[in-house]
């Protein structure tokens, strides 16, 4: 399962050379389970240099990206030349596959006046989902969007080490750890817009500190990094502006959730008294549960279940009835859900046409027709076990 | 027979001899012996020891058995009498009694779950339960009748005397048409097709004797010249006394039938079992590789790669990875043998879709056999099939 930390790194992949403001806009957009096979590998936890690396690399495909009809696109594999042979995959590559590219029709063809329509992306577990709204945020940031992307809504209900209860309301309770790496994530990605959004209200956030009404959101975000204890409330702070202030229109926001299930199931994490904590009770998904909800215009939502680090839900789940709950469903119910399914014929030749490009695959059946048989058979083409599969040869 | 028995019961059970070798030739004696003495004993109130007699008995035994003429010309008596007996209890012909017969009436009668096929009752003929012995080689006076006799291995080397007088003989007869010059070339190799030569232990026990590798090697050499060169047919007949036919394929493999489905697609359908699960699987033959488990994708189903390569195993065997389509039932067992059950059934339904070499290659990789492990039973005394409880010293 990626981290939050890996998404969000690659987040950074695709904006950073935006925010750079190259010529050749490149579309650096990431295989993310190899680079984070590669990133835990090669260069550890470096940000700095894997913005280098993603620098380095350009190829300007964004013509014809935008150019292409939907419908009758090839399944091409947008991708960015080596220039470091020596660093296995130091290039980031997507496969471009239909449901991205319905996603992206329909984004650009959106009305900002209505509210926002919540797009959910479903699907068979290691079909692609988190890939494809991957694919989106990097579209969205190449138009200069505001991004709004939780890599994973999982990791804020399991596993918590510090819970404390709310400054803000005293029935809820915060998550300081979780709440300031989301900060910092969110800090390094819009960095344009945390001085040009400007907060409309005072807040207080304890005796000594608080932030005028007037100042740049980077102040609300800076005030959440370096006061942990205040870093959930910071976050609310956060949400609730954007939603008020993307519908003036000043700019665009894309709220996209990855694995949004978990809101609205159950949690693991257990009070003081050993009592569970339901998910209405933790101060971020409560405010996130608000940020989904489409009272808002001037962007789009883009959602993505995930069984994989879900709580309590059999594996063979993946519609969106069963993942959801009832709740859930009827929370985000006017969505538009969009299929994400295994690989078809042509779509799996070109991922193992370019592993065997990238000499990934070094087994020496795997050039030949019955090698590639193989492979299909025991993946049934599904992209999360074909790349376990390769990795092995 | 310590005491003597009257009535059939006794005489039928007498026959049965539970594999192995048994001595009953030892225990009549020792019984006997026993009880002479005590009779003996009884009669002038002295009780003799029979452990003396007994324990030399015994040591003599160890060495060899050995079995009289007479003693097995009675065992074979005692042996047709009891064959009677059970074709009377069976209600069937004494007369048309043949071995089936007797191997089926026992099996029946005395059913055993034992698994060693030779741990379970039989009932047969005396020659193949006691081994060939070999009567005294000398007279009463002491020379021995064969006159290799000092040689140690006398029939062994008579039969090569014999085999290459054989070959003299043969090549005096060439020698003699080629000086007439109506020498012909004929070479026969059809002989050799679906037989093969006796091995060492079935010429040891033809020869009631024992043989060297190289004496076995060498007479196999002999035979084979003897073989090249033309020979007529009582020579043919001498060697085939030493060649055993072989079947070309141990078992037929039943085949499926086609059977159509309403659009005309031709499928078939076979079961499979392993360890404990049952599967039913339904090939049809035009398909794009998909392949259903009860209802379910099989990659949802076997998430494990190891099941999956196990389902793959008979296609990529017949080369035919993404042309068939499958749908297919299994319960029991685990995911291991699920797999298992499955693929079997798989292989056994493709067999109607394939050519009868095809069907050979898949019986000889194993496909097409039912894999016999099952779970071994827990013995008492022991903590698991085999591991025993920890051992202490004290």
């Amino acid at each position: 399962m990626l981290t939050e930390w890996q998404l969000s790194v690659l987040v950074l992949l695709y904006i950073s050379p935006i925010c750079n403001e190259d010529e050749n806009l490149s579309i650096a957009a990431a295989m993310l389970t190899r680079t984070s096979r590669l990133v835990s590998g090669a260069r550890r936890l470096d940000p700095g240099r894997l913005l280098h690396a993603g620098s380095q690399a350009p190829q300007s495909l964004a013509a014809p990206l935008d150019n292409q009809a939907p419908d009758d696109s090839p399944r091409a594999v947008s991708r960015t030349s080596e220039k470091d042979p020596v660093k296995t995959f130091s290039e980031a590559c997507l496969m471009v596959r239909k449901p991205a590219l319905e996603l992206l029709h329909y984004l650009k063809n959106t009305n900002f006046a209505h509210p926002a329509v919540r797009y959910v992306l479903y699907g068979e577990k290691g079909t692609g989902k988190t890939l494809s709204l991957c694919h989106v945020i990097h579209f969205c940031a190449k138009q200069d969007w505001l991004i709004l992307h939780v890599p994973d809504a999982h990791l804020w209900v399991k596993s918590c080490r510090s819970l404390l209860p709310s400054t803000y309301n005293k029935q809820r309770l915060d998550q300081p750890a979780e709440a300031s790496i989301w900060l910092k994530n969110f800090k390094t990605t819009n960095e344009r817009f945390l001085s040009q959004i400007k907060v409309q209200e005072k807040y207080v956030w304890n005796k000594r500190e608080s932030t005028e009404k007037g100042s740049p959101l980077g102040e609300v975000v800076e005030q959440g990094i370096m006061r942990v204890k205040n870093a959930t409330d910071a976050v609310g702070v956060v949400l609730r502006e954007l939603k008020g202030q993307s519908s003036l229109g000043g700019f665009r926001l894309l709220v996209a959730v990855d694995g949004v299930n978990a809101l609205w199931g159950k949690t693991t994490l257990k009070r003081e008294d050993k009592s569970l904590v339901a998910p209405e009770e933790l101060a971020l998904v409560h405010n996130l549960r608000k940020m989904v909800k489409n009272d808002w215009h001037g962007g789009t939502i883009v959602l993505t279940l995930s069984q994989t680090g879900s709580l309590f839900k059999p594996r063979k789940a993946y519609l969106p009835q069963e993942l959801l709950g009832k709740e859930g469903f009827d929370a985000l119910d006017p969505f538009i859900p969009i299929l994400v399914s295994n690989y078809s014929p042509k779509e799996f030749e070109s991922c193992i046409q370019y592993y065997l490009e990238n000499s990934w695959l070094q087994h020496e059946k795997a050039h030949t027709e019955e090698g590639k048989k193989e492979l299909l058979f025991l993946s049934n083409a599904n992209p999360g076990q074909l790349e376990r599969l390769c990795a092995h040869l | 027979m310590a005491a003597p028995c009257v009535f059939w019961g006794a005489a039928v059970s007498h026959r049965l001899f539970l594999g192995g070798r048994i001595s009953l030739a030892l225990r009549q004696g020792v019984w006997k012996a026993a009880a002479a003495e005590l009779q003996v004993g009884t009669g002038i109130l002295r009780l003799r020891h029979t452990t003396g007699v007994t324990a030399k008995k015994n040591v003599a035994a160890l060495r060899r058995e050995t079995y009289t003429v007479d003693f097995i010309k009675k065992q074979i008596e005692e042996f047709n009498i009891g064959k009677r007996h059970l074709a009377n209890m069976m209600g069937e012909d004494p007369e048309t009694f043949t071995q089936e017969d007797i191997d089926r009436a026992i099996a029946y009668l005395f059913p055993s779950g034992l698994f060693e096929k030779q741990a379970r009752p039989i009932m047969k003929h005396p020659e193949q339960i006691f081994p060939k012995q070999r009567a005294i080689q000398w007279g009463e006076d002491g020379r021995p009748f064969h006159f290799l006799f000092y040689t140690g291995k006398q029939s062994y080397y008579s039969l090569m005397h014999e085999a290459y007088g054989k070959l003299l003989d043969v090549e005096k007869r060439q020698n003699q048409l080629q000086a007439k010059g109506l020498f012909s070339e004929k070479t026969k190799t059809k002989d050799l097709i679906g037989s093969r030569w006796l091995i060492k232990e079935e010429l040891e026990e033809m020869l009631v004797e024992k043989l060297s590798d190289q004496d076995y090697a060498q007479f196999i050499r002999l035979l084979e010249r003897l073989l090249t060169v033309e020979c007529s047919a009582e020579e043919e007949e001498f060697v085939q006394r030493f060649r055993r036919s072989v079947t070309v394929q141990s078992r037929k493999q039943l085949i499926e039938p086609l059977q159509y489905d309403g659009q005309g697609m031709a499928f078939s359908t076979s079961e499979g079992k392993r360890k404990s699960a049952k599967a039913e699987a339904v090939v049809y033959e035009h398909g794009s590789g998909r392949i259903k488990v009860n209802g379910i994708d099989y990659l949802l189903y076997f998430p494990v790669t190891q099941d999956r390569e196990q389902l793959m195993f008979p296609f990529h065997f017949l080369d035919r990875l993404g042309k068939h389509d499958v749908t297919c039932t299994v319960s029991g067992g685990g995911r291991s043998s699920q797999a298992g059950a499955i693929r079997l059934a798989m292989a056994k339904a493709l067999c109607s879709f394939v050519t009868e070499e095809e069907v050979e290659w898949m019986r000889q990789a194993g496909l097409l056999t039912a894999d016999p492990r099952v779970r071994e039973r827990k013995k008492p005394g022991q903590e698991g099939a085999r591991r025993k409880f920890t051992w202490k010293k004290r």
